[in-house]
């Protein structure tokens, strides 16, 4: 699509431990277009930046999401001001 | 019920915790609680160091849920979940859970059940210093197994 007026949500991305540190950051605000409006079509959103972010968010790589603070599937949508973090496998206790 | 959650870098004296959760409760018959230590070996390294992340915000609302799960399965009377965060050495203690009720098997199996949710749902990470340097710790399988358990009924 080379429309560069399509419409965007601003929602905030958190990366924490590995993926934080392969990412190089641990926080932003991220302008998601809305035909990606859930967990499945952020991720392949955020797929097409390449890199790290390809590689490490592919399918069948361990990594959970959790929408402003619940662990969520691909199916669940994201809305606009949502805390969406992306994290490995927890290792906690 | 009350449910009490803190996560802190601080140690904690699991004597004073457990005196003060039963503080003033004569209908308190059984206290069960866990204490998680950092070892010194995993995976067959030695770990020096260990540096514990967690995501604010998640951390406590995901082991409040976990707590009150634990009373709608069990008739208990208190919770208290401390976890810390930061960098802890072999020999410390890192986790504290600790459950009153009137029997001890309620509060022996909610115990259990609130240490097992929380090693397989509630986001902290380790990241451990080995003589071959520093690496995040792997989540294992049979912590899932051990979470599982408690899926297919209430034991």
């Amino acid at each position: 699509m080379s429309n560069a007026t399509l419409p965007k949500q601003s929602i905030e991305l958190v990366f924490l431990a590995r993926l934080r540190e392969r990412f190089g950051v641990a926080r932003e605000t991220y302008a998601l277009p809305v035909e990606h409006a859930s967990v499945a079509g952020l991720l392949a959103s955020l797929r097409s930046r390449g890199k790290v972010f390809a590689d490490e968010l592919a399918e069948g790589r361990a990594y959970r999401v959790a929408v402003n603070h619940t662990v969520v599937g691909l199916d669940h949508p994201v809305h606009a001001g949502d805390e969406v973090a992306i994290f490995p496998p927890v290792t906690g206790g | 019920m009350t449910a009490q959650v803190r996560v802190q870098t601080q140690d904690f004296d699991v004597g004073a915790e457990l005196a003060l959760l039963r503080q003033n409760n004569p209908a308190v018959g059984a206290v069960a609680s866990f204490i998680g230590c950092v070892r010194d070996m995993n995976e067959g390294d030695s770990v020096g160091l260990m540096y514990l992340e967690h995501y604010p915000g998640m951390t406590e609302a995901e082991l409040h849920r976990i707590s009150a799960e634990a009373a709608t399965r069990w008739n208990i009377f208190d919770t208290l979940v401390i976890h810390r965060i930061g960098e802890l050495r072999p020999l410390d203690q890192i986790v504290f859970v600790a459950v009153t009720s009137a029997h001890r098997g309620e509060s022996f199996r909610a115990c259990e059940f609130i240490m097992d949710y929380l090693k397989t749902q509630a986001p902290f990470w380790k990241r451990e210093a080995t003589p071959a340097g520093e690496r995040w710790v792997e989540a294992r399988a049979s912590d899932d197994a051990a979470a599982a358990r408690w899926k297919s009924a209430t034991p």
